[in-house]
């Protein structure tokens, strides 16, 4: 019997090598159709108006105009609106599918609506504005361990709302056929994606299907059908014609979720040789309409001994927050990595000394200390690092800066459906989806290497509900959940397999195993048949075998863990006279128990970086105060970075028996929660000071300057 | 976007045959970087579009006489890719270069850069060319950080957003602008801009009747240079240009011009900043006072102060590229 564990390291064929992603190929050459790309014969284009104001009273919503005009097919208002307000500029009020995508622009300029404009409250970084109740928690007495406190240091620091921006926008194909609903969304849930929709839509779950090959992100922010989801499909049940409806690029960064934005003023007390003995935090910030939670604190170093936070929530007439990649986690870490990174400056403790003696307070001494090293022999820190300021002479500074994260991923439930056909090929079934972060290839490798067959005779089919149930992607879920259930669903069907071969040969299973295409006797590579072989001993039926991920069963055989840590360190440069930051280097080390694949794991870290990188540097919601409208809802103002503001950045994956013996932990996440701590540390070990928000703009960091006492 | 007419005539009185009396009524397209995003933005809805694109003999660039002639429609790079630019115009050439991406230099055309519209994020959200609502200004009591810091006596705030402006006018370019029956003008590239008054005022002292046909930059002997202070490396604008230009001789300088970039409703000569150079030896101390000059009379708006000390730098580090000085970095 083939057991479901992870194989020794030294049968490996696929695990922790670089494999391309099975999919690049059709995505290089736009064979790959996307949501956007999903085009059906007699299908409608739909649009959206939106509130330009962001609060006011709906008095009313005439279509009127629209519906007169020709080539309009359907319309939807929101009624549940009329006689009531808007909370933001960009909320979803009417649609319309029309013939063209032109025409129902054109008709949307026709519907009028009935404002009753009210005064909008955007400002999120002034307390000022903060709801009177706050939340509190605190732990030990603060009070006294700042007062025994050898230094005890004090700062400002904040990132703003700043939103997923997702390549592909928000929307899908919706079609009424038969009186069943096929849609074609972009979404990081296919398997429950319109769980809800059929009550609204007037068609019942199991006449509804999902089908999402390709998508163009999501982080967070594509886990539900949405109201434009919804109107989509009732546009097309209406007009009895497939309708396309996709957010346009001002509508998605206004209204398709953002990051919570938090700001704070911390104090933090340190013992002489280092020890983190007291944190105080005062943080407030805004998700839009919605709630409020204050980011973890204090982050990664859960072990101090005597911290106190309070929250507040300013409620603001912008769109609402939605899970950013790690919700709650870069804010947690820019903040508590920051505060103490400043602690160590005012202790005069070189920052990796610091950092490393109190890894003590961490829940992973030994993996952060040993990242740590890992990441400094990166980047070279003992031979650059100095003290805070650089005191080399000319404008261009330079400096190093750390930060540590935590993330768990523990994979989610999923179900994997295996059938291993007569004539050999075999067909991996599973409801998840890839959204760009390599789930295909991950899959194709696990089974490939149960079966021992090359990723070339393994056909993976993911993207659609009427496949088995698997969790959607969110929280780093998804490689520990396929993993596991595509593992355990290959193992059962190979063991049915070697069942079949062992009464052929005469020998028994447990003497089989399943190697280079060949079903062969252990220790006794003569005694084989080929897998076309064996398979056809099959007769006329396949073996279908179901693997079901159980977190808890699949977390005690070493399939599946989570909880894992990451160092990053960087290496930036700062024009004190124009306040310009560019990166020169950046180094990231993560753990993420076994790799299944180095190649796409070092991608996602690569992304994460570069994500973390442009929320350091560029990013950021702009609001107007007086009409409540985003000034930046277009990819011009609103920067992301590119290659060349990048600079040379470098991944580690952690490795070795200690890590994989884990099993497969999640990724997505964990990286890009250490960029704006580490960069900005970074900046302060350059210039001297510190500069309090991100993105570190040349207007925060020359301001910052200025008040330090150190502009030029 | 508003459906429109399209033509794209073979000749140039044709052209200008078919553009309007007002502003508004038909508008040029060269390239179309920026005018097909602002179709797409609503905020220009013309009834007729007139390509150049037929036009070639506009496209040249050519020396003739001791004089660069550059069609107002060569491409951006035709000129960054000109020997004699590349040798005389340094400034030119790095104007150029610095702009948002490859694409963008080789399809947008050198009279599409200089008429090109405001980037203002208010105006670009439709809230006008000043960013009006209900009479008061959104930009002084918003979020100006990219706005004027130099002729902000309003209305208008935002600042022209031509690179190539300010090169031009530190190099004694003129501009040949042909309208109805021939009529031909030729227009100092200083005079070319203007704040507009109004709101159906333009940015040019151009006619809406009127094509810009062709920029002439003589070969004067000036060092020049431009020095960009630019965030974002790819696809984006500066938050301010310096282009700094004088004679040289024995390492003195004399005749200088200083002309900023992204700080003004129009490309910002400044006058202080360009006498400062005249008699100075060229070397770190001048290009430094030249920088002090040139923000003396700056009114930063509430939230644009830094782009004071980014005009200082930018100011000094033209000097220096121009007199060829190395940076200490
Ligand atoms: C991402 C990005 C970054 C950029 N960065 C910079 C930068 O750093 N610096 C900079 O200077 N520019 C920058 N630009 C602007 C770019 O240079 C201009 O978009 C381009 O030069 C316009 O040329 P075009 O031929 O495409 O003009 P079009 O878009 O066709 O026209 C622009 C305007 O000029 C008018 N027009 C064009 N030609 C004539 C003519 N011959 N006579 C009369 N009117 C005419 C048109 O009617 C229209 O109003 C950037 C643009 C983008 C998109």
């Amino acid at each position: 019997m083939a057991s479901a564990n992870w194989p020794e390291k030294k049968t490996w064929s696929y695990l922790r090598d670089r494999i391309d992603r099975v999919d690049g190929p059709v995505k290089a050459t736009g064979a790959a159709r996307y949501s956007y790309d999903v085009n059906r014969p007699g299908m409608l284009y739909a649009k959206v108006l939106y509130s330009q104001h962001a609060s006011a009273k709906i008095n009313g919503i005439d279509l009127s105009g629209a519906k007169s005009m020709k080539g309009v097919k359907a319309t939807w208002r929101d009624e549940d609106l009329i006689g009531s307000e808007v909370q933001y500029a960009g909320q979803m009020l009417a649609a319309v599918a029309a013939v063209t995508e032109e025409l129902a622009q054109e008709a949307v300029k026709q519907i009028k609506v009935d404002y009753e404009v009210k005064k909008p409250q955007v400002i999120d970084d002034d307390p000022e504005y903060a709801d009177d109740r706050a939340s509190r928690r605190e732990e030990g007495n603060l009070e006294e361990a700042l007062k025994g406190a050898e230094v005890v240091s004090e700062g400002e620091y904040g990132l703003p709302v700043v939103t997923h921006c997702c390549m592909e926008s928000h929307g899908q194909v919706a079609e009424v056929k038969d009186g069943e609903l096929h849609l074609w969304p972009s979404t990081q849930n296919v398997s429950r994606y319109a769980d809800q929709m059929g009550e609204q839509v007037g068609i019942p779950g199991n006449k509804t299907h999902v089908n999402t090959q390709y998508m163009g992100g999501g982080f967070g922010s594509k886990f539900s059908h949405d109201k434009w989801g919804i109107v989509g499909a009732i546009l097309a049940k209406q007009s009895g014609r497939p309708v396309k409806l996709m957010l346009d690029r001002d509508m998605e960064l206004m209204a398709a979720g953002n990051r919570p934005s938090a700001y704070s003023k911390v104090k933090v007390g340190v013992k002489k040789d280092g020890t983190i003995t007291a944190m105080d935090e005062e943080v407030w910030g805004t998700g839009g309409p919605a709630n409020y939670r204050p980011p973890p604190f204090p982050y990664v170093f859960t072990g101090v001994e005597n911290w106190r936070q309070v929250g507040r929530r300013i409620r603001t007439n912008r769109g609402g927050q939605r899970a950013w990649r790690a919700p709650n986690h870069p804010q947690g870490c820019l903040i508590t990595m920051a505060a103490i990174d400043d602690a160590a400056a005012a202790l005069g403790m070189d920052a990796l000394d610091f950092f490393r003696h109190n890894t003590q307070l961490t829940e992973r001494p030994d993996v952060y200390r040993e990242e740590l090293d890992v990441a400094a022999d990166m980047i070279g820190y003992r031979q650059k690092a100095h003290p805070r300021g650089d005191k080399t002479p000319g404008p261009v500074k330079r400096g190093l800066g750390i930060s540590m994260h935590q993330w768990g991923g523990l994979g989610h439930p999923s179900e994997c459906d295996l059938t291993i056909h007569p004539d050999g090929s075999v067909e991996c079934k599973i409801g998840t989806q890839d959204l760009g972060t390599g789930t295909r290839t991950v899959i194709n490798i696990v089974v490939a290497e149960t079966l021992g067959l090359a990723l070339e005779d393994i056909e993976v089919k993911i993207g659609k509900s009427a496949y088995p149930q698997s969790g959607a992607s969110g929280g780093s879920t998804t490689v520990g959940g396929v993993s596991a259930s595509s593992r355990l669903a290959a193992t059962s069907a190979l063991n049915a397999l070697l069942d079949v071969v062992a009464s052929e040969l005469g020998v028994s299973a447990n003497e089989l195993e399943a190697r280079y295409g060949h079903i062969r006797v252990k220790g006794d590579p003569t005694k084989a048949v080929s897998w076309k072989e064996a398979c056809s001993m099959l007769g006329p039926s396949p073996i279908n075998k179901k693997g079901v991920n159980d977190r808890a069963e699949s977390r005690e055989k070493g399939l599946i863990d989570g909880g894992v840590g990451g160092v990053q360190m960087a290496d930036v440069s700062v024009d004190t006279e124009t306040g310009i930051v560019t990166i020169n280097e950046m180094v990231g080390v993560q753990d993420c128990g076994l790799v299944i694949d180095l190649k796409t794991a070092e991608s996602q870290v690569y992304g994460a970086m570069i994500m973390g990188i442009t929320y350091s540097l560029f990013e950021e919601a702009v609001y107007d105060r007086t009409t409540g409208s985003m000034l930046n809802a277009d990819m011009e103002f609103y920067r992301l970075a590119g290659l060349q503001d990048v600079g040379d950045l470098r991944v580690h994956m952690m490795g070795g028996e200690k890590y994989a013996k884990r099993g497969v932990i999640g990724l997505g996440e964990p990286p890009v929660i250490s960029p704006g701590a580490a960069i900005s540390n970074a900046v302060a070990n350059a210039c001297g000071v510190r500069v309090p928000y991100l993105p570190l703009t040349p207007e925060r960091v020359t301001d910052a300057l200025e008040k330090g006492g150190m502009s030029v | 976007m508003k459906p429109f007419e399209y033509a794209a005539p073979n000749t140039l009185e044709e052209a200008i045959g078919l553009l309007g009396e007002k502003w508004g009524e038909a508008e040029v397209l060269a390239g179309g970087t920026d005018l097909v995003t602002a179709l797409k933005q609503g905020i220009m809805e013309p009834d007729r579009l007139v390509s150049l694109k037929n036009l070639t003999s506009l496209q040249q660039v050519e020396l003739r006489e001791g004089t660069l002639h550059i069609g107002a429609m060569a491409p951006l790079a035709a000129v960054s890719e000109n020997s004699t630019a590349q040798e005389h115009f340094p400034s030119l050439v790095q104007a150029i270069e610095g702009i948002g991406s490859r694409q963008i230099i080789v399809h947008g055309t050198v009279g599409g850069d200089l008429c090109q519209r405001p980037r203002c994020w208010y105006f670009r959200s439709g809230y006008g060319l000043f960013g009006q609502h209900d009479g008061e200004s959104l930009v002084l009591n918003g979020d100006n950080r990219f706005h004027a810091i130099f002729g902000n006596e309003g209305p208008a705030y935002f600042v022209h957003p031509s690179s190539l402006g300010p090169a031009l006018i530190a190099l004694d370019a003129t501009l040949i602008a042909v309208g109805p029956k021939g009529k031909e003008r030729t227009i100092g590239a200083g005079d070319f801009f203007k704040t507009p008054q109004n709101e159906d005022e333009r940015e040019t002292v151009l006619r809406p009747d009127e094509v810009v046909t062709e920029i002439r930059v003589p070969l004067h002997g000036l060092k020049n240079a431009t020095y960009e202070v630019r965030h974002r490396q790819g696809f984006d604008w500066p938050y301010v240009t310096a282009t700094v230009a004088f004679q040289e001789r024995g390492g003195t300088a004399s005749d200088g011009r200083v002309v900023l970039g992204h700080v003004a409703p129009v490309p910002w000569h400044s006058e202080k900043a360009s006498q400062s150079l005249n008699g100075q030896a060229l070397n770190e101390p001048t290009a430094k006072e030249c920088g002090q000059a040139a923000i003396v009379g700056a009114k930063p708006l509430s939230g644009n102060r830094y782009k004071v000390q980014l005009t200082k730098t930018a100011v000094k580090r033209a000097v220096l590229s121009a007199a060829g000085i190395e940076q200490e970095a």
